[in-house]
């Protein structure tokens, strides 16, 4: 079967290669920021603001795009002001993100839980021709944003009273992680769905982390592993009717870990046994 | 050198300054100038205050009272972070994403880059020096979190020197670190020194140290008890008990010299 014949299937599989792309991107950053969980709390946020479309009748995806970057800034604002509340004031947001998006949609004429369904796990068949539009401009905006930032994230993940003492603007980076964070999320809504966004996110990092020596290499590997999980995943998806791509699209990246996870031990081991000297 | 050093605008100035952390006063009013070319030892029990001294010198701790400049400028204006150089008491591990050694040295050169510019050929030759500096070259391209604590200090030592800047302030530069490389650093020190650049660094055990510092100062308790010549220093060693507590969190064992 020769699914590029559909333009439905065109028009998803373009979304999951920059899905596959941008989030493990992004998530190079988050991941060394230890915000692992960054990508799931936008995504319950998102989920108000995909609701929010259908009741006003507005496109999901915008809606879903400006109360995601709102809710990103105020977990990144939580979280630079305190440790210990700042835990319970971001589950707090992911559980009212979830319950005010069931809330809206059953409010909007002719919405229905199952509405929300695409949005939480993904669909295929689903993604207009402004879908495509959208993702692309979004996904454009967060590859120069890490292109651009790239250097001054780096210092900031690494550590963020050095990225202080060059005088980097802390603040506004972190802003700028957390806000580009929201964006990946809306970008990889249509396809991998929003409970499992954060798993593109982090995933193909954590694969990638356990061959690469490097942080740029860790990040091309991991985009490598984003593009192939979203890419296959969607295929999967598309031949049978009833599995949504999210869910392909994680268990192939999963799948990936594992596999990156024994190589890795065993190109460690072989390094440890020809050099002397240096520690594993 | 800048108009600056010449004018002679001390390079910091504290005045009165206290610190409070989790209600805790950590700095109790302190009172230090360092000015241009000094090298400049901090020393003291743990616990004492010297990394939280060194930190508020460069706005990384709010003062709660007090006052602080950065060549003559409060930190928070202050603008022209590309001539200091601040050496964290030990690596972050983060998430765990890996980095090369070069990376991370590289990353010292950021105050003197432009977003969006590649590096250039002085920032490549800044870092190779620096990697050179601290005998780091032939392995710039292995992950820092696969090297113990006192090659990882050679790695900071690294970013620091590879952002060229006026002055370095160090926070315990020479913590698990073996004699070679205290040597080694002696002399990037005074390699600094003679280039008229200025130095704070904090130290339990000054060992090579001592013949390159120009002033010592003790911190006890939030207070500095003692300011004088480097001969105070010997003195005060006697009283301290190096790597008591605090340092088990720095992997000091297992640092074998590079083949
Ligand atoms: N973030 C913090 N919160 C609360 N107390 C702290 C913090 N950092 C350091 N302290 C306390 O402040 C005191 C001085 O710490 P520090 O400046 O690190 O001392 P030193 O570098 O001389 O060992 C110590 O008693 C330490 O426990
Ligand atoms: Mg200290």
């Amino acid at each position: 079967m020769d699914l590029l014949q559909y333009d439905f299937m065109r028009r998803a599989l373009l979304a999951a290669l920059l899905v596959g792309l941008v989030a493990p991107a992004v998530g190079t950053f988050i991941v060394q920021r230890r915000l692992a969980l960054l990508g799931d709390g936008i995504g319950h946020v998102a989920l108000t603001g995909v609701a929010l479309g259908f009741l006003t009748g507005t496109a999901p995806t915008l809606t879903a795009v400006i109360v995601a970057v709102g809710g990103a800034i105020a977990i990144e604002l939580v979280r630079e002001r305190g440790r210990t509340s700042g835990d319970v004031a971001l589950a707090l947001l992911f559980y009212g993100g979830i319950a005010g998006g069931v809330l809206l949609i059953g409010l909007a004429p002719g919405g229905s839980n199952a509405t929300l369904l695409g949005y939480l796990f993904g669909s295929v068949s689903s993604v207009s021709a402004e879908d495509v539009w959208v993702v692309a401009g979004l996904a454009s905006a967060v590859l120069i944003i890490v292109a651009a930032f790239g250097r001054e994230l780096f210092v900031l993940c690494q550590d963020e009273e050095v990225a202080r003492s060059y005088g980097l603007p802390v603040r506004m980076l972190s802003l700028l992680i957390a806000v580009t964070a929201a964006l990946t999320v809306v970008v990889a809504m249509r396809v991998v769905g929003l409970l499992l966004v954060s798993a593109l996110m982090v995933v193909p990092v954590a694969a990638s982390q356990q061959i690469a020596r490097g942080f740029r290499t860790t990040m091309f590997l991991a985009m490598a592993i984003g593009v192939v999980s979203a890419v296959g995943g969607l295929q999967v998806a598309a031949g049978q009717d009833n599995v949504a791509p999210g869910a392909a699209i994680v268990l192939i990246a999963l799948a990936a870990f594992v596999v990156a996870l024994v190589f890795g031990r065993f190109v460690r081991r072989s390094r440890t046994t020809d050099t002397t000297g240096a520690k594993a | 050198m800048s108009g600056a050093l010449r004018t002679g605008t001390p390079v910091f100035r504290m005045t009165g300054g206290r610190v409070s952390l989790d209600t805790r006063e950590v700095l109790r009013g302190v009172d230090l100038t360092v000015e241009p070319g000094e090298v400049v030892a901090v020393l003291g029990p743990n616990g004492s205050g010297k990394s939280t001294l060194v930190r508020s010198l460069l706005g990384l701790v709010p003062l709660t009272a007090g006052s602080v400049e950065l060549y003559g400028v409060p930190p928070r204006r202050f603008r022209d972070w590309k001539r200091v150089g601040y050496v964290p008491q030990r690596l972050t591990a983060g998430g765990g994403v890996p980095a090369t050694i070069r990376e991370v040295v590289a990353s010292g050169r950021i105050a003197r880059q432009k977003r969006l510019r590649p590096a250039s050929a002085a920032d490549r030759a800044a870092v190779d020096r620096a990697l050179r500096a601290v005998s780091l070259a032939d392995r710039a391209g292995d992950p820092v979190h696969a090297l113990s604590g006192g090659q990882q200090q050679r790695v900071l030592i690294a970013r620091a020197l590879a952002g060229e800047p006026d002055v370095y302030v160090m926070d315990e530069p020479t913590a698990g670190v073996d004699a070679a490389t205290q040597q080694a650093l002696a002399g990037t020190l005074r390699t600094l020194a003679a280039e008229g650049r200025t130095v704070v660094l904090v130290a339990h055990e000054l060992g090579p140290l001592a013949s390159v510092i120009t002033r010592a100062v003790v911190v006890t308790d939030g207070l500095i008890t003692q300011d004088g010549p480097p001969s105070i220093a010997a003195a005060v060693q006697e009283h301290c008990h190096p790597h008591a507590d605090e340092d088990v969190r720095v992997p000091l064992s297992g640092w074998k010299p590079t083949p």
